[in-house]
């Protein structure tokens, strides 16, 4: 049941994007998310499309499987095209329904922000379907290396993430078993009011909660006995080092960047009202 | 008054990149008060097996029907057939949740509706017949010891009177003396109620002694099917998916291969022993 969950999971197939520096790939992501925001006519969404698709295509995740990041934010896509739809104003009239006016700029404005939250989703989702959480975890710790000279204990953040990270699908597993063993005891989880709902949840949060304790004490032990003692002079096995590989990734999204900049700046074309 | 499965196939998440079909064809009967083994390496699919028997998990395709009626038509009442099909999971203990064991062992029975007398009544056989002792009915279920815990756990699920108990690896992490009670204390339970046990392990040696019935599972395939002494003979093929036939299987099999014409078939070690006399007195 709780399986099902794709966002932020990990994708497993071999192609260049999935062997990229992790840092290459949260820095890029980064980089297309601003682009987005740059965009301002059709020349560049046509752009930011096939450089998002290309990615695609290289990454060698299937794109039902993208698109299946989608589904949770449907409701918040709905919304805010609605909002945008009716309540922008600007331009000619293109129709009116009751008291609702739907403007040039209105439509224009839906359009282009469900393209920017779908390319969104579907480009950090890519980030993550390409990247182990260990993987993303060392980037942002290498990223955020200079922190610490300002004393922000940046290799503890990344080990905490990661074991959050990690935490998460052990206890999904986890919250899976005891739901199925508190149903096998006749316990019913879906029927009665928000109250009794939530009274029926406690047979499932206790253990939960004494397996993440129990859990969490054994990690503990076993990462001190193994002498972990914090990020002081600690080396890694598998430093990151970038690649030929990871400079041109780095290489052609700047230059998508700036071409996204420059189209937006001095190409004026224009298709009916985009 | 069986269990009877036909061509059950099971697919975890399918279309994903973390496809696994981990049951395969998989059709077997169970009849009404049998001591049923399910032996197989991990993996090869016999929790996902079981938990098919009480509806938690629904077959991707096939048919099961419990007492002659088929679960997955629609209507059909999965919380009268959870009550009867009892089903204790792996580390059962891992599901306690009450402030004491007594009130932990009626939450069975109170969510079938009984009356409060008559869930503590329920509890204190249920506890008695694992063998708990009374003076602990009151104390934290956090605060036992892990034996203690799991007869807490599984007499949670015997309190609701299933007409069949499936046991999910019940001596997983049990020192030996604590694995012998609990599968003595199983055994003593199916004499004396006339359950059906179904009991699921991946040691040969736990459950030769005790069942009349081993199913064994490979791959999402059973594999074979049959009275433990003719599961054995095949201890060759068993070897090659990761199962081992009891050592005195071993035992009596090189004997007769060196001469001594003992009965290969023995699966217990007393039985050995008494065949093995047997034939030295012959000599």
């Amino acid at each position: 049941m709780i399986r099902d969950i794709t966002i932020g999971q990990y994708y497993p197939a071999k192609s260049i994007l999935h062997r990229l520096d992790p840092r290459v790939k949260i820095v890029c992501t980064l980089l297309f998310l601003i682009s987005l925001f740059l965009n301002k006519n059709v020349i560049s969404y046509a752009l930011a499309t096939v450089f998002l698709f290309c990615v695609i295509k290289l990454s060698k995740v299937p794109f039902k499987f993208i698109m299946k990041g989608l589904k949770p934010i449907i409701m918040i896509l709905m919304i805010t095209v609605v909002l945008n739809l009716f309540l922008t104003s600007g331009g000619d009239v293109l129709f009116q329904v009751w008291k609702l006016k739907v403007t040039e700029e209105g439509l224009r404005t839906a359009v282009y922000m469900a393209i920017r939250l779908i390319y969104l989703i579907m480009g950090s989702s890519l980030m993550t379907f390409t990247t182990t959480p260990n993987a993303l975890t060392d980037g942002i710790e290498k990223l955020l290396h200079p922190l610490n000279k300002i004393k922000v204990p940046v290799h503890e953040i990344a080990m905490m993430m990661s074991i959050a990270l990690r935490f998460i699908p052990i206890l999904l597993e986890e919250t899976d078993k005891i739901m199925k063993a508190q149903i096998a005891r006749g316990a019913d989880l879906e029927s009665g009011n928000i109250l009794q709902k939530a009274k029926s949840m406690i047979p499932i949060l206790v253990p939960l909660f004494v397996s993440a304790f129990r859990r969490a004490n054994d990690l503990a032990m076993a990462m001190e006995s193994r002498c972990y003692r914090g990020g002081d002079g600690r080396t890694k096995m598998k430093p990151l080092v970038y690649g030929s590989s990871d400079r041109i990734a780095y290489a052609v999204t700047w230059g998508y960047l700036i071409a996204v900049f420059l189209i937006g700046r001095f190409v004026a074309v224009k298709l009916w009202i985009f | 008054m069986s269990i009877k499965l036909e061509n059950i196939n099971y697919i975890y998440s399918p279309d994903t990149a973390y496809q696994k079909h981990a049951l395969k064809n998989v059709s077997l009967e169970i009849e009404q008060g049998q001591f049923v083994g399910i032996i197989g390496h991990t993996g090869s699919g016999k929790s996902t097996l079981i938990q098919h028997l009480n509806g938690l998990i629904k077959a991707t395709s096939g048919a099961l029907y419990f007492e002659g009626k088929n679960i997955y038509e629609d209507g059909y009442d999965m919380k009268q057939l959870r009550n009867q099909v009892g089903l204790v999971f792996q580390y059962p203990e891992h599901q306690l949740f009450e402030v004491d064991v007594m009130s932990d062992v009626c939450f069975g029975p109170k969510n079938q509706g009984l009356s409060k007398e008559e869930c503590e009544q329920r509890a204190r056989e249920a506890l008695n017949l694992v063998g708990f002792p009374e003076k602990y009915y009151k104390q934290s279920p956090f605060d036992l010891s892990g034996g203690q815990k799991r007869r807490a756990a599984i007499a949670g699920v015997l309190a609701m009177h299933p007409k069949v108990l499936v046991l999910d690896e019940p001596t997983a992490g049990l020192d030996p003396r604590g694995r012998d009670e609990i599968l003595d204390q199983i055994a003593h339970l199916h004499k004396e109620t006339e359950m059906t046990v179904i009991l699921v392990s991946h040691s040969m040696e736990d459950v030769a002694k005790y069942v009349d019935r081993l199913i064994v599972m490979n791959k999402g395939e059973k594999m074979y099917d049959g009275a433990p002494k003719e599961v054995f003979t095949h201890y060759k093929e068993l070897e090659k998916v990761g199962l081992a036939a009891p050592q005195v299987t071993y035992i009596m099999h090189a004997l007769s291969e060196s001469g001594l014409p003992v009965n290969t078939d023995d699966t217990t070690i007393m039985e050995a022993a008494d065949e093995i006399m047997r034939n030295l007195k012959h000599d």
